[in-house]
């Protein structure tokens, strides 16, 4: 069976920020900041019409500054928050903010294709998730479950708790934690877990990962040293409540049962360069999206470790969706974990990874020149899966 | 007889007489004895050995039983022209001449012979007439002497029946005085203590006694011969019962018991009982031995101890058991089995006990030895123990003592290499406390490669003893096949080859990546080592094997291609493992000095920053750590203007031509287009890519982990005008010396290019710094 082509989308811009619109289940559309020093900042609001492999692409103006990191809010679609950089005057300043899109462009990308050409709109400033002293944010994270109302964000070695208030117009900081330190202790990356009612949040600082209670802001676990070097990226499973991946500088993608931290469950070492972001599908947990500094996006098939394995490979202590359960299958020969397919189409370091919302067999990679490319499952692994 | 007259030896005819006169032509003779031979009668097919004998049918041959001559003298005629003719004539007529001198010869010579051969048998007839006279004499004198013998007998006769009688009487008298004196004869055996002669004496009477019992007389001599026998019994059962005498006499005991009819069943578990007692003793003085408090004899000793005390005692009961109780049948032979089975497991015990403590020494030769001698001794016992099986476990033991050691070697040769490579760190770091140079690269890996081949053909001697001819149990079907391919061959070398490259490979995995637990110059040392028993080692140590180890079993084994595969696998993880550490240990250094400085407010640049210094230093430090154990390799033809001309000219051309337009304040496009364009005709770079046996791939490898790492950290960063610049500089700097490293300097250039490129994405405020200028620094720095 042919496998569709990839489909390519190239920004002006260099970029680093890449986030489906959550809150958005029926559309496949992704949001991705730009980098540029020089020119007004933008966002891209990029609508793909599977049916008929077309992109239609809004721009927003994020005349803040570069971004860095964007998330979407998981319950209003048209909300979400950017990490940028502001630079005056020989100084840069990392800062934090929510915004909303303006209205008509919220639900409905495909309703006006053709004003492409026309000025750009700007988007609406919600709030700031600065704190009094000046660090740089990270990264921003919100809660997966919840209505919209809170937001983690990382910045230096803090890790803020915000409660967003009057329709997300108000910022509240809730808690906070800090990581305490010999050297330069810097969170470069963290994800809100969805489980346990959401009061989890994973964190990664240099070679270190830790778990933090929401609740109390205190710390739950620490897998110390659990990448030879810096860890770029980490993601929850979604099905299974104590497996996280992380990626790092070592070139390797770790599997981690958070009960056991001192031993990595699986290790996969596909790329030749650093790996800077990984991502879990987000109902199919075998399927783990990773992007490198090698420009490469690989696939990767991680069935014995999974939510569904085939046979009872792992015993499922962690009852996952009933209808996510295909192992009464055992008649199908178990599938190995392997690399299902490297995506080459990228020419220059690919920084973000994300699987589409809206469509849990499609997911979008994006390099550093601003280069977009949506890519499927291949349908064969995919009626696999679903058969 | 005709046969052999026919031959050609020249003493052989009927009559001596042909060889007389004439003995020039043999032909002629062969002829004459021809005409003999007719003579005689002796038919021509009777010859048949002749080597005419199959033209002997010819009527044309002249020598031939069917000549005829009209035929011939036809063929001659027709044949033969006039002179061959006359020829043959005359031939023929010398050969007849010859032929009548010879018979008149014979005929004069057997005359004398005939004539005396009468007169002989005229003087036998007179001779014979006279002794026919005295033979009949001779019959009647017979006669007569006949007559008066039988007349003596018969007056002889009625005497000699009188002196049967009185014989047979006095032999009787003679019998029932033995028989009296009996009960005297045997108290005073007993007494004596010749009970065997007692017994002897007994076994006399006995059946006579028993014969006569009704006459009161004989029963009581009957009587007192059982009181005295009873007594007799009872006194050799004390004295076997006491035991104190050796094997030999109890089996008298045992015998003399046995005749005087006492139970046979009772008297075996006795003497087994026995037997027993004093095997155990022996065993008992063997765990004594054992034991720890005294110093344990050696473990030759101590098997001859055994052998000579245990082993050697069980074979005398055996023998002894066998010769008494034969009578037993099975059931005896059974128990015997038993009995042994049970003490000698007791034994192989003990044995296996001590073995035991020889495992840890170095030593084969005397446990060899030892283990010979142990073999050796309970296969003599041979057919009386064998029901026993104990030949069998005496192999079994041998077999697993054999199979230990090899698991000793295995071990001894991985604590071996184990201890080479503590001993290599030791060596790698000690220079540096000395500050000098110790020994090379190239000595330590030559010394770790020789100690290890030592010390493998070490063991392979060691465990070769296992086979030697002369040792009793190297014949046996696990010494001559098993043990040479699956033991020495598979678990042994292979087994230790293996080990070797995990223990290599091991050096990968470890976690330590960041501090590098592993020297890098360990690791370069290991993968040379690797390699090098890929190309050579490996296939000299396994032909080594086979030669000493005539390998006959079949089972497969692993081929030496495997084998080296693995190793070279195990090289190249160890290389690659290598570059990535001293990649990293260079990134580390580049990404510090990135992203601890503020490239927004840095002053302009004066000079290359120490950091791209030291970056070159310690590059060409590993180039001189490569070097010492690697090849140079292939470098990719260089452009042709950088190889011979001074490089800063190239560099500074080539900088202006690519960065210059990517610096003007244009369109933010260009600069995008430009790296794509750029990119299209540049392949892509695999940064961590597997690397190959030479000194330039490694260092490519490095200096491309190192490099991209910039990249990746420079575009992290936002700079300043001068922060740029600075960069600038810095990869100016790197490109005029790292470019003799690497296979390809496109690749330099590439990344280098690349990181500036981004710096001035980076910047809000692009200025580049003039070339020249550039140029200026770098060569002061």
């Amino acid at each position: 069976m042919e496998d569709d082509a990839p489909v390519i989308y190239g920004l002006e811009f260099q970029a680093r920020a890449l986030t489906p619109q959550t809150a958005e289940t029926d559309a496949i559309r992704f949001l991705v900041g730009t980098q540029s020093l020089k020119y007004d900042n933008q966002i891209h609001i990029i609508d793909f019409d599977d049916e008929n492999n077309i992109i239609n692409k809004n721009v927003l103006l994020h005349q803040a500054g570069e971004i860095w990191h964007i998330s979407a809010s998981p319950a209003d679609k048209g909300v979400l928050a950017t990490c940028y950089n502001r630079t005056s005057d020989s100084r840069v300043l990392g800062c934090a903010a929510v915004w909303r899109m303006p209205k008509d462009l919220e639900s409905s990308g495909q309703e006006s294709p053709d004003d492409s050409a026309s000025t750009a709109q700007t988007l609406e400033l919600l709030c700031h998730l600065g704190s009094a002293a000046p660090c740089n944010v990270a990264c921003v994270a919100w809660e997966p479950m919840g209505e919209g109302k809170k937001v983690i964000s990382l910045a230096d070695n803090h890790i803020l708790l915000w409660d967003l208030q009057e329709s997300s117009s108000q910022a509240v900081l809730a808690s906070s934690a800090s990581l305490e330190g010999k050297g330069q202790m810097r969170f470069t990356s963290g994800r809100w877990s969805p489980h346990h009612n959401c009061t989890q949040v994973a964190t990664a600082n240099d070679t270190a990962l830790r778990g933090w209670d929401t609740r109390s802001m205190s710390q739950i676990y620490c897998i110390e040293n659990a990448h030879g070097q810096l860890v770029r990226d980490l993601d929850f499973n979604p099905n299974k409540q104590y497996y996280l991946v992380s990626c790092g500088d070592d070139c390797k993608v770790k599997f981690w049962d958070t009960r056991n931290v001192t031993e990595p469950v699986r290790t996969l070492e596909e790329h030749s360069h650093w790996v800077w972001s990984v991502r879990y599908n987000h109902s199919h947990d075998q399927l783990v999206l990773t992007g490198s500094s090698d420009s490469r996006v690989i696939l990767s098939n991680m069935v014995s470790i999974s939510s569904e394995p085939f046979g009872h490979l792992v015993d499922d202590d962690d009852v996952s969706d009933p209808e996510e359960h295909h192992s009464e299958e055992k008649s199908k020969e178990p599938l190995q974990d392997n690399v299902i397919a490297t995506y080459e189409e990228h020419e220059d370091s690919v920084y973000a990874v994300d699987w589409s919302s809206a469509d849990p067999w499609l997911f979008a990679s994006l390099s550093y020149d601003g280069r977009l490319v949506i890519n499927r499952v291949p349908r064969a692994l995919k009626y696999h899966i679903l058969l | 007889m005709a046969a052999e007259a026919v031959g050609p030896g020249p003493a052989s005819g009927p009559g001596d007489s042909p060889e007389g006169p004439e003995a020039n032509a043999p032909e002629r003779r062969r002829k004459a004895h021809g005409m003999l031979k007719l003579y005689y009668g002796l038919s021509e097919g009777e010859v048949g050995s002749r080597p005419s004998g199959p033209d002997s049918l010819d009527p044309t041959d002249l020598n031939g039983a069917h000549f005829d001559p009209e035929v011939y003298l036809d063929k001659l005629r027709r044949e033969c022209p006039l002179a061959q003719l006359m020829d043959s004539e005359t031939d023929m007529v010398r050969q007849i001449r010859a032929l009548d001198s010879d018979m008149q010869t014979l005929v004069y010579e057997n005359y004398n012979k005939f004539i005396s051969a009468t007169d002989t048998i005229r003087k036998m007839k007179n001779d014979f007439r006279k002794m026919e006279d005295e033979m009949d004499r001779l019959a009647n004198n017979m006669a007569v002497i006949t007559d008066f013998s039988a007349r003596i007998s018969a007056t002889l006769q009625d005497r000699h029946e009188r002196i049967t009688k009185l014989a047979g009487v006095h032999a009787l008298l003679r019998k029932l005085q033995f028989l009296f004196e009996l009960p005297s004869r045997l108290t005073k055996c007993v007494e004596l203590g010749a009970y065997r002669q007692a017994v002897h004496y007994q076994g006399r009477a006995r059946a006579v006694l028993q014969q006569y019992q009704h006459l009161p007389s004989f029963r009581a001599i009957q009587d007192d011969c059982q009181v005295i026998m009873a007594r007799l019994a009872q006194q050799l059962r004390q004295r076997f019962r006491e035991g104190g005498s050796g094997a030999p006499e109890q089996a008298e005991c045992v015998e003399l018991l046995l005749a005087l009819g006492e139970p046979a069943e009772e008297l075996c578990e006795e003497f087994l009982a026995h037997a027993r007692g004093r095997l155990e003793e022996e065993l008992r003085a063997l765990e004594r031995e054992l034991g720890p408090s005294p110093p344990a004899p050696d473990v030759l000793e101590f098997t001859d101890r055994g052998g000579s005390g245990f082993v050697g005692g069980l074979c005398q009961v055996a023998a002894a058991y066998q010769e008494l109780f034969a009578a037993q049948g099975p059931t005896g032979a059974e128990k015997l089995a038993a009995f042994a089975r049970e003490l000698g497991s007791h034994y192989f015990e003990l044995v296996e006990r001590r073995l035991a403590q020889e495992q840890g020494g170095g030593d084969n030769s005397l446990l060899v030895r030892a283990l010979d001698r142990f073999h050796r001794r309970l296969r003599a016992p041979g057919a009386p123990l064998a029901a026993a099986g104990l030949t069998e476990s005496a192999t079994e033991i041998v077999e697993r003592v054999a199979r230990e050691r090899l698991g000793h070697h295995l071990q001894g040769l991985q604590a071996a290499f184990l201890g080479c490579l503590t001993d290599v760190r030791q060596a790698l770091a000690a220079p540096r406390l000395a500050g000098k140079e110790g020994p090379s690269l190239a000595d330590l890996l030559a010394n770790v490669a020789s100690s290890i081949l030592s010390h493998i053909k070490a063991s392979l001697a060691a465990v070769h003893l296992f086979t030697a001819k002369e040792v009793s149990f190297s014949n046996k079907p696990y010494f001559r096949g098993e043990f040479c391919s699956q033991g020495v061959r598979e678990g042994l070398i292979v087994g230790f080859i293996r080990s070797m490259c995990q223990t290599a490979q091991s050096f990968c995995d470890s976690p330590g990546e960041k501090g590098g637990a592993t020297p890098p110059a360990l690791l370069l040392l290991l993968s040379r080592l690797c390699l090098d028993y890929e190309t050579a080692t490996i296939s000299y140590i396994l032909t080594l094997t086979d030669e000493q180890f005539l390998v006959q079993d079949q089972s497969p084994v692993t081929p030496v291609s495997t084998l080296c595969a693995e190793a070279r696998d195990t090289a190249r993880r160890l290389l690659t493992h290598y570059v990535k550490v001293q990649g990293l240990v260079i990134s580390q250094m580049l990404r510090k000095s990135v992203e601890t400085r503020d490239w927004l407010s840095t002053l302009e640049p004066r000079n290359v920053r120490a950091v791209m210094k030291r970056v070159v230093e310690d590059t060409t430090a590993i180039d001189v750590q490569v070097g010492l154990l690697y090849e140079e390799g292939v470098r990719k033809a260089q452009s042709s203007d950088s190889s011979k001309r001074t490089f800063s000219v190239y560099s500074s051309s080539r900088q202006q031509g690519r960065y210059a337009p990517s610096y003007t304040p244009s369109a933010p496009m260009d600069t995008n287009l430009l790296s794509n364009i750029q990119k299209l005709f540049s392949e892509r770079i695999d940064v961590f890519s597997p690397v190959e046996f030479n000194k330039v791939s490694v260092l490519t490898g490095i200096i491309k982990i190192s490099l991209k790492t910039l990249l990746e950290c420079v575009r992290l960063r936002t700079f300043g005008r001068f922060g740029l610049q600075q960069v600038q500089v810095d990869c100016h700097f790197l490109q005029l010396y790292l470019w003799r490293f690497v296979a390809d300097e496109e690749l330099v250039h590439l990344l280098l290019d690349e990181v500036v490129a981004s710096a001035a994405l980076r910047c809000p405020d692009p200025v580049p710094m003039e070339p020249s200028v550039v140029e200026v620094i770098c060569e002061r720095g």
